[in-house]
């Protein structure tokens, strides 16, 4: 295979074989950071789902708890915090459909690949902005 | 390079001793939540600032309360499968591994049992 002109490292027995980046020394890329973010997305709204379940749980148990998490969830905080969430939820959302294209075969080509990160974020962020417009509106 | 044949690999399962199970089941619990939690994020959008009785009457609907146990499911379903992956690439300390495993495995059923749960008891007190 040849290795000029690719990405890839030669490797201790000269083999053009790809090497995990050297974060520390390597450029940040549009497809690097978006392949991060789905990860910590992951992690964050798994995070996030102890809100959702107090919040759920606080309506299980009566009105007034409710109104207390109805205040906590309304607060500035709250909001911050859910404004992050509604972003991780829709750019993990987006980006997972597109592992799902990845895993049926498609979209490997480095054209593709950058095509499909811009309409991800695209893509999450209009959905974050229509979510928000539909809570504050209705 | 492997002197296996490729059903001797096959049986093995590779080193997670699982083959494909695990990858599959994050997929199809991928696809399901795309649906569901798009409905999700939008229902919840349409009903802020929503008082005790809003939020009864809303998950008092049979519909309503399906696709919210389906969503509560699916998540957490999702979730551990991927932050089990998370943990197996980061931690190396097979003692802190296991130990974070279970932790993880605990709260995902004990978090989605209490939000079946809570679903549940809303819609049977909007039935009374
Ligand atoms: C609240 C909902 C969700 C939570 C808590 C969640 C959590 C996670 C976590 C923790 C991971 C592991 C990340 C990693 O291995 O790097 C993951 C991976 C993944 N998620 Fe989600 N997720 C959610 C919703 C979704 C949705 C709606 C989709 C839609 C397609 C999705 C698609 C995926 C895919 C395809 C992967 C595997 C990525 C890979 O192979 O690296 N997730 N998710």
């Amino acid at each position: 295979m040849d290795v000029k002109g690719s990405r890839m490292a030669k490797n201790v027995t000269g083999q053009g074989r790809p090497l995990s980046p050297h974060l520390q020394v390597y450029r940040p890329q549009l497809t690097s950071m978006l392949s991060i973010l789905h990860r910590m997305t992951g992690v964050a709204l798994s995070v996030g789902t102890l809100l959702l379940v107090y919040w759920l749980a606080a309506a299980a148990s009566g009105p007034e708890a409710f109104e207390t998490a109805q205040s906590v969830v309304g607060s500035f905080f709250g909001i911050i915090l859910l404004f992050g969430w509604s972003w991780a939820l829709f750019y993990h959302l987006c980006n997972g459909i597109r592992h799902l294209v990845w895993d049926a075969g498609y979209g490997f080509e480095l054209p593709e690949l950058y095509r499909s990160g811009w309409i991800v974020v695209g893509a999450s962020g209009a959905l974050t902005v229509l979510v928000w417009f539909i809570a504050i509106v209705f | 390079m492997s002197f296996k044949s490729h059903l001797g690999r096959v049986r093995g399962l590779g080193s997670a001793k699982e083959g494909s199970g695990h990858w599959w089941s994050q997929r199809l619990s991928a696809i399901a939540l795309v649906p569901l939690t798009i409905w999700f994020a939008f229902s919840v959008a349409a009903h802020t600032g929503a008082d005790y009785e809003a939020m009864r009457a809303w998950v008092g609907s049979p519909v309503v309360a399906a696709l919210l146990i389906l969503t509560i499911t699916a998540v957490f379903y999702h979730a551990y499968l991927g932050l089990q992956v998370v943990i197996e690439d980061y931690v190396h300390h097979e003692g802190v591994k296991v130990a974070g495993l279970i932790l993880v495995k605990g709260a995902c059923i004990v978090l989605g049992l209490v939000g079946v749960l809570s679903v549940l008891s809303l819609l049977f007190a909007s039935s009374q």
